[in-house]
């Protein structure tokens, strides 16, 4: 992976996979504590502690179409790479919180990626399941969430060509408000 | 600075956005566009993806194109992602290996458009002679 940002959309597909209907990424930025880092919330199948303990073997995979499962083993590689680390928190039946922390100021941390992009596709693809998104830095903060867009479409479906372009640079122009 | 846009500039989109459904809109009923879907795991991800799907959404917009994109998980083919699976209405869904954007401009221009088959067919989902009997 690049970019944090595809990182987050991969973990993303996990938690769709999981048939959660209520997904929460936030990120979190803070320079002075030399942090960076996101944190997936779901309501989701969950995961049994034996499975959890396999998760970030490579050689693990819930699928039936291939033998191998890279995504959390890639994220955990570069966050361990970068002086952090991967936590993941989860129990049967009641959804997982996954957390990545990257030391800010490390040089291999990946830069930061599109992340209005990849929340935008997500969200236009699966409106069914209600995303928010934080991003906090210590002095601003940004939100958002499909419920929030849901309300200003109205009858408009979310899948409306043009509605993900919109989302994509509404995010990142506020990200990068935030961030400056 | 310019303004930063907000959700007031979406609801202002609204009306422009209404307009454009009604322009196409079929009853809403999905199986009457053109359905593309992008696969979004790992390996579709690490190899572009992302790009891909951006590119189907932006150019089907911008030809005029009635199609849905959306994300579908791994089929298991690896090798040749980004993969991409279109299904044009009444037709069989086909799958279509290594799209970049470049390959996802000739599958718009030739297949979507003109039903044409393009290099790189994933073949999938054939049909024997015993699956009719």
């Amino acid at each position: 992976m690049k970019d944090i940002a595809l990182h987050i959309l991969d973990i993303l597909q996990n938690s769709i996979g999981a048939e959660a209907d209520e997904i929460n990424v936030e990120v979190v930025e803070d320079p002075k504590k030399n942090v960076f880092m996101f944190r997936i919330t779901d309501n989701g199948h969950g995961m049994s502690a034996e499975t959890l303990e396999k998760v970030t073997d490579a050689y693990y995979t819930s699928r039936t179409t291939r033998k191998v499962g890279l995504g959390l083993a890639l994220l955990k590689q570069n966050t361990e790479a970068a002086g952090g680390r991967l936590n993941i928190d989860s129990e049967p039946g009641n959804g997982t919180i996954l957390t990545a922390t990257f030391a800010h100021d490390h040089v291999d941390r990946p830069p930061d990626g599109d992340l209005g992009g990849i929340m935008a596709i997500t969200l236009c693809a699966h409106p069914e399941i209600n995303f928010t998104f934080t991003y906090n830095t210590p002095l601003k903060s940004y939100a958002l969430s499909t419920a929030e867009i849901k309300k200003e479409l109205d009858d408009v479906p979310m899948t409306t060509p043009g509605v993900s372009k919109f989302v994509k640079e509404m995010m990142n122009e506020n990200i990068l408000n935030v961030k400056s | 600075m310019s303004k930063i846009k907000s959700l007031d500039d979406l609801r202002k989109m609204k009306a422009d956005l209404k307009s454009k459904i009604s322009l196409r809109e079929k009853g809403d009923n999905v199986e009457q566009k053109v359905q593309v879907k992008v696969a979004m795991a790992t390996c579709g991800i690490a190899s572009g993806a992302k790009q891909t799907m951006e590119f189907f959404m932006d150019q089907l917009e911008k030809r005029n194109i009635d199609g849905v994109t959306t994300q579908t998980g791994c089929m298991g083919y690896c090798y040749a992602e980004p993969t991409v699976e279109v299904r044009l209405p009444g037709n069989d869904p086909v799958v279509f290996g290594n799209v970049t954007t470049q390959k996802a401009d000739e599958i718009i221009e030739r297949y979507i458009k003109n039903g044409e088959l393009v290099d790189g067919i994933i073949p999938v989902n054939y049909e024997t002679i015993d699956d009719n009997e």
